[in-house]
């Protein structure tokens, strides 16, 4: 970035991102100005350049694998990157009821809506206690919650397979709902009773001395005002959840039961059932897509959801 | 508030708490317990067996190669990803062109940039995986394709098959995926510190390059920290397990000749697939400790006078 100090007036042609007007430029400015409104101007551009290759990097796996679900297998093996000759559509409808892809989706949609439910009611609750009432041992099982965040999740895993064995939930669905509730809460608890602890305590006073239970108040009082950080957690576990690929794949081995992320893998190891690579492809941007949209539409939201945690 | 609040508190708290002390908090326990035992795990019967498990744990050449693999995980991933998402932040906020009397700039279109690095963020690690993995095929995959097709063609590694390359190849899938995400992090870190501080550091005569190091890194120090540990701890984790488990199949998981072989993925297949419960249990306490350790490190050198702004 030292070549900056180059500002001859040969540089500052026309049309130059540097030549921004024709105020300053040429005497008048004091020299650190000068330097470095050049120094803009080349900066601008490598930052363009740099930032536009790892954008290109981005896209480009994404899209090459769009345009592969929609060629034969042939062409897939002959011409990577060639553009398909038409619109194989038949690959996406073989993925979707031949390789169980329609099932796949069935079963991450309810463990995920079912787990995402509970997460959040169990969270709030306890959170709620946890924020806003004193009482002996508050504090220890605050520490309990929030502690589970930073174990790793597979030391667990093996005990927890035959806790599952022994309670007849192994290789179900409501099972893993269990299971991917238990395994949210520590940061769920974390954020939200953050979030009760800055909510205004004389609104819940007030509805409490007009003779609403506790039970009342914080479902018809506290929930509705706690709405924002409910959105911002929730989408945080419901990309968690969806994309969750470790637990089914110990709990969860029943075929017809997997979810999406491990059906996808179950697939692609049994060589894209009888080598249908085309097909496998079409199911992998079949599960990319829904996301990638809701993450277009919803992109502000899901970015504050999934930072918020982090920079506490 | 007092009437009722006991039983209010035990019915709120019953149920999340039951929850959480059986899935999550009693098998930790029971781990570390049966790390102590020689229990197979397919039969309800075992012993103790004191510290044997641990003793072999250190005569085990595979495991050494795990843990090695790990901690390059741990050590490189973070540098790595936090290093190139500050790099683009910074880019992002303050490398663009600068308009009338602004101190610093963003570039033009930088919110399309951050959606646009976020994407990888949303997708599943396994989709991610299963994309490279394609990728990566040496005969036909995109990515020796591009090599042909710009002159390359002697150059065709075998990516994943090749025991040297295949551990670089998978973290480069990890650095993939995330550093969108630390963009943002950061990004948005970057954003409220005040302009006035880049205005005085420019009067003073600064260049870019000594405001980054001077204003923006210690300001934005105790996201960067956090962001530090976050990646690490996927590094060490469910991330890596994930990457490792889908890409590098080889005869036995793991790589050709463990090369990519990580804790996680160890733990596992000695558990269920080598039915030496107790055995994966020892080295799951080891990743327990080397989490801990790495956690512990990071923030005894991070450690600085926090800065108020």
């Amino acid at each position: 970035m030292k070549t900056t100090d180059t500002a001859t007036p040969g540089v500052e042609t026309p049309g130059s991102p540097g030549g921004s007007g024709t105020e300053v430029i040429k005497t008048v400015a004091p020299a650190p100005r000068k330097a470095s409104k050049s120094e803009g101007a080349t900066l601008n551009v490598f930052s363009h350049g740099v930032l536009i290759i790892w954008a290109i990097m981005v896209v480009m796996p994404l899209l090459w694998a769009v345009m592969t679900s929609f060629k034969t297998d042939k062409a897939i093996f002959t011409s990577p990157w060639a553009l398909p000759d038409k619109l194989h559509f038949e690959n996406w409808s073989r993925a979707w009821t031949e390789a169980h892809m329609s099932d796949y989706f069935l079963n991450t949609i309810l463990v995920v809506g079912g787990s995402l439910l509970g997460t959040l009611l169990f969270g709030s609750m306890a959170a709620y206690v946890l924020a806003r009432f004193d009482f002996p041992g508050n504090r220890f099982i605050y520490f309990l919650f929030i502690g589970g965040m930073s174990f790793p999740i597979i030391l667990a895993l093996v005990p927890l397979f035959y806790v599952m064995q022994n309670m007849a939930l192994l290789n179900t669905l409501h099972g893993l709902i269990l299971v991917y509730i238990a395994y949210s809460l520590p940061f769920t608890v974390f954020f939200l009773t953050a979030f009760f602890r800055t909510l205004p305590t004389s609104v819940a006073e007030a509805a409490f001395v007009d003779g609403a239970s506790h039970t009342r108040t914080f479902f018809q009082v506290m929930l509705p005002m706690a709405k924002p950080g409910l959105i911002s957690v929730g989408i945080f576990n419901f990309l968690g959840q969806w994309n969750q690929y470790l637990l089914p794949t110990v709990l969860n081995t029943e075929p017809e039961r997997k979810v999406l992320s491990q059906g996808l893998v179950q697939l692609a190891v049994s060589q894209g059932y009888k080598g249908d690579w085309s097909g496998l492809f079409a199911g992998l941007v079949m599960a990319m897509l829904p996301v990638l949209a809701a993450y277009i539409i919803f992109q502000r939201q899901v970015v504050a959801g999934l930072t918020a945690g982090a920079v506490k | 508030m007092q009437h009722g609040k006991y039983r209010f508190i035990v019915g709120f708290l019953a149920a999340p708490l039951a929850l959480y002390a059986l899935f999550v908090i009693w098998p930790f326990v029971q781990s570390i317990y049966y790390s102590f035992t020689d229990w197979t795990g397919l039969s309800p019967e075992f012993g103790m067996v004191g510290f044997d498990n641990y003793s072999r744990m250190l005569d085990d050449e595979v495991f050494w190669k795990s843990l090695q693999h790990s901690l390059t995980f741990a050590v490189v991933l973070p540098l790595v990803t936090v290093g190139l998402a500050l790099f683009f932040a910074f880019m992002l906020n303050v490398g663009g062109r600068r308009r009338k009397g602004a101190a610093i700039a963003g570039v033009r279109g930088s919110s399309f940039y951050k959606i646009v690095y976020f994407f990888p963020q949303v997708l599943s690690i396994a989709i991610v995986a299963l994309l490279f993995q394609f990728a990566y095929n040496p005969n036909s995959g995109a990515i020796n394709s591009v090599l042909k097709g710009v002159g390359l063609g002697s150059v065709q590694p075998d990516w994943l098959g090749d025991p040297d390359l295949a551990l670089i190849c998978v973290m480069v899938v990890l650095v993939w995926s995330t550093v969108g995400f630390f963009v943002v992090l950061f990004s948005a870190g970057m954003a409220s510190i005040p302009r006035d501080f880049y205005e005085a550091a420019l009067l003073d005569g600064a260049n870019r390059f000594t405001t980054f190091f001077k204003i923006t890194l210690p300001l934005l120090w105790d996201t960067v920290q956090s962001g530090w540990i976050y990646m690490g701890i996927l590094a060490l984790g469910a991330e890596s397990f994930a990457v490792v488990q889908i890409m590098t199949v080889g005869p036995s998981g793991g790589g050709p000749d463990y090369s990519t072989i990580v804790l996680p993925l160890y733990v596992y297949q000695k558990a269920f697939r080598d039915g030496q419960a107790a055995y994966a249990t020892t080295i799951g306490v080891a990743l327990l400790l080397l989490t801990l350790a790495f956690a512990a490190v990071v923030m005894k050198l991070g450690r600085r006078e926090r800065l108020e702004f």
